[in-house]
């Protein structure tokens, strides 16, 4: 069984580093993993991608065409991604950035605003902590105590933000309790 | 230690450190400056020297310098800096000094692009540099082989006393996987004793020991050939590593692919083999010497039809394959370069195009 999820925003939403937790907590929980970034001359603002691969088998191909999930967090990301995404996956939409859908009814799409939950609990930038745990939580991919353990990890060095992603995490996971349509 | 997410740029800037490298001079390049990033940190804290240098030349000729004082040290780079670097590297060579180079190849030629990229087959295995000699080119398709392998190289170095070379790509470098990280290398003190140009007041010998690239009479360079041939020649019999995959069927098809590129053979393999379809896969993980044997006994095969050589460059190595089969089987070439890296549907399609194309003219 292979999971893949494409993360994707602009530069400086915290694409990679979300990506990056995924990642790493589904390798404590015994998964094979590997996280791919788009790496090029990029800056912020511009676009940017990373892939997570899940598995419980050893990863042959790093290079995945149709992932399972997105993480949308812009529009053009949306537009780039959501046609490329392998049917029953999860399309997560940042609402607050993206003011359409994604046009499947094959997949689960999964409206949450992110950014506004991000402002609600004090500051924007953890907007990527609240996707990642609502998406962790809608997927089931990984245990909900896990991810909370390895955000605390990253955040380990910056002891003073761990509140706030822990907050982060509480409301993403409360955004997922949403009922599947 | 404990398994670690980490990048493969990362993961071989600790791994050597943990092989006892304390010397490290690069010059950032793009898909590899993370190494440097990681080790001008990390140096310092375990009492070794990263130095940058002013351009890739001179880090080539920091490695002779380091190397031939009996040091062991490494530098790092990608594909165009390389090329900067070769010259050093055959003086290297012919001084017999033992060094670890790693390319994290990206596109070419000229500056090219930053993606991954397996184009620097025939620089690595075949020359860059002038003159008659070999690198022991490893390739790791992992991280954690990434990791493997720059422990592995510090002591093939020595043991040849020649530069050793790491070749990855733009994905083994940016991507992050688990790695677990082997104790510390518990390797004797290079004996540099008799070779080494460490200051007299360091060694018992009362001889003077000479590193030199220069032999204006010809008996002597070519005697000094010779010498290299003979290293070259305990290397094929000694040294050369390489991985089966599904060889123990009756496959149809050979793959010979090697590093990132290997890993979506892989993944073809297996669909096409839950398809009902056999191909197996020899991967070098020494390009040189390079597994000549396995290749042509994998081909010799009877049920075997075709041997693909797939590589990320417009074919290269497929010429060493070619070498290998001696004309026992057809040996074809499928690839793309520039940092565009075939998918396994990709693959699959091609296998299968020559599986369809056989059968038309068997009929």
């Amino acid at each position: 069984m292979q999971s893949e999820v494409m993360f994707a925003g602009f530069g400086g939403q915290g694409i990679l580093l979300s990506a990056k937790i995924l990642a790493h907590a589904a390798m404590e929980q015994g998964f094979e993993v590997v996280w791919i970034p788009s790496y090029g001359p990029e800056m912020r603002g511009g676009t940017a991608y990373c892939m997570v691969v899940i598995s419980d088998q050893p990863i042959g191909s790093p290079i995945i065409r149709n992932p399972t999930h997105l993480v949308a967090m812009n529009r053009p990301s949306l537009e780039k991604f959501a046609p490329v995404v392998k049917p029953g996956g999860v399309i997560l939409i940042n609402s607050s950035l993206i003011t359409v859908g994604s046009g499947r009814t094959d997949i689960d799409e999964f409206i949450v605003p992110v950014n506004d939950i991000a402002i609600g609990i004090g500051s924007i930038r953890s907007a990527n902590i609240v996707a990642l745990a609502a998406f962790a939580a809608r997927s089931k991919m990984v245990d909900n105590d896990i991810l909370r353990k390895c955000v605390k990890e990253e955040f380990s060095n910056k002891t003073k933000l761990i509140p706030l992603n822990m907050k982060a995490v509480d409301e993403g996971q409360k955004a997922a309790e949403i009922p599947v349509k | 230690m404990s398994k670690v997410l980490m990048k493969g740029n990362e993961a071989i800037g600790e791994a050597a450190i943990r092989a006892g490298c304390l010397n490290y001079f690069a010059y950032p390049i793009t898909p590899q400056s993370e190494v440097a990033e990681y080790l001008a940190r990390r140096m310092p804290e375990v009492g070794g020297v990263f130095l940058q240098g002013e351009s890739e030349v001179a880090v080539g000729y920091m490695i002779f310098g380091a190397s031939a004082c009996g040091a062991r040290v490494m530098t790092t780079s990608s594909s165009p800096g390389i090329s900067l670097m070769s010259e050093a590297i055959s003086y290297i060579a012919c001084g017999q000094c033992p060094s670890v180079f790693v390319n994290i190849m990206r596109g070419g030629p000229g500056l090219g692009g930053i993606l991954p990229s397996q184009g620097d087959y025939f620089q690595a295995t075949k020359g860059g540099g002038h003159g008659d000699y070999r690198l022991l080119v490893l390739a790791p398709a992992s991280v954690q082989e990434a990791v493997d392998m720059v422990m592995m190289a510090f002591p093939l170095a020595e043991k040849y006393r020649n530069p050793v070379m790491i070749m990855g790509d733009g994905l083994i470098g940016q991507m992050m996987e688990p790695v677990v990280f082997p104790d510390h290398l518990k390797t004797e003190q290079l004996n540099t004793e008799t070779w080494a140009t460490s200051g007299m007041d360091t060694r018992k010998s009362s001889t003077r020991n000479l590193v030199k690239t220069l032999y204006l009479d010809p008996v002597q360079l070519n005697a000094q050939n010779l010498l290299l041939k003979a290293k070259y020649e305990r290397m094929k019999k000694e040294d050369v590593r390489f991985e089966p995959y599904n060889i123990d069927s009756d496959y149809q098809v050979l793959i010979v692919s090697y590093g990132t590129m290997s890993r979506v053979c892989r993944t073809a393999i297996d669909n096409l083999k839950n398809k009902g379809i056999q191909i197996a896969m020899i991967r070098p993980q020494t390009l040189f010497p390079f597994p000549e044997t396995a290749i042509r006994d994998a081909a010799s095969k009877e049920s075997c039809k075709t041997v693909i050589s797939i590589e990320m460059s417009m074919g290269q190595m497929v010429e060493d394959v070619e070498r290998c089969v001696q004309g026992r089987k057809p040996v074809e070439w499928y690839g793309k370069c520039g940092g565009e890296v075939p998918t396994p549907e990709e693959i699959m399609e091609v296998v299968q195009s020559y599986l369809t194309t056989k059968r038309k003219e068997q009929n």
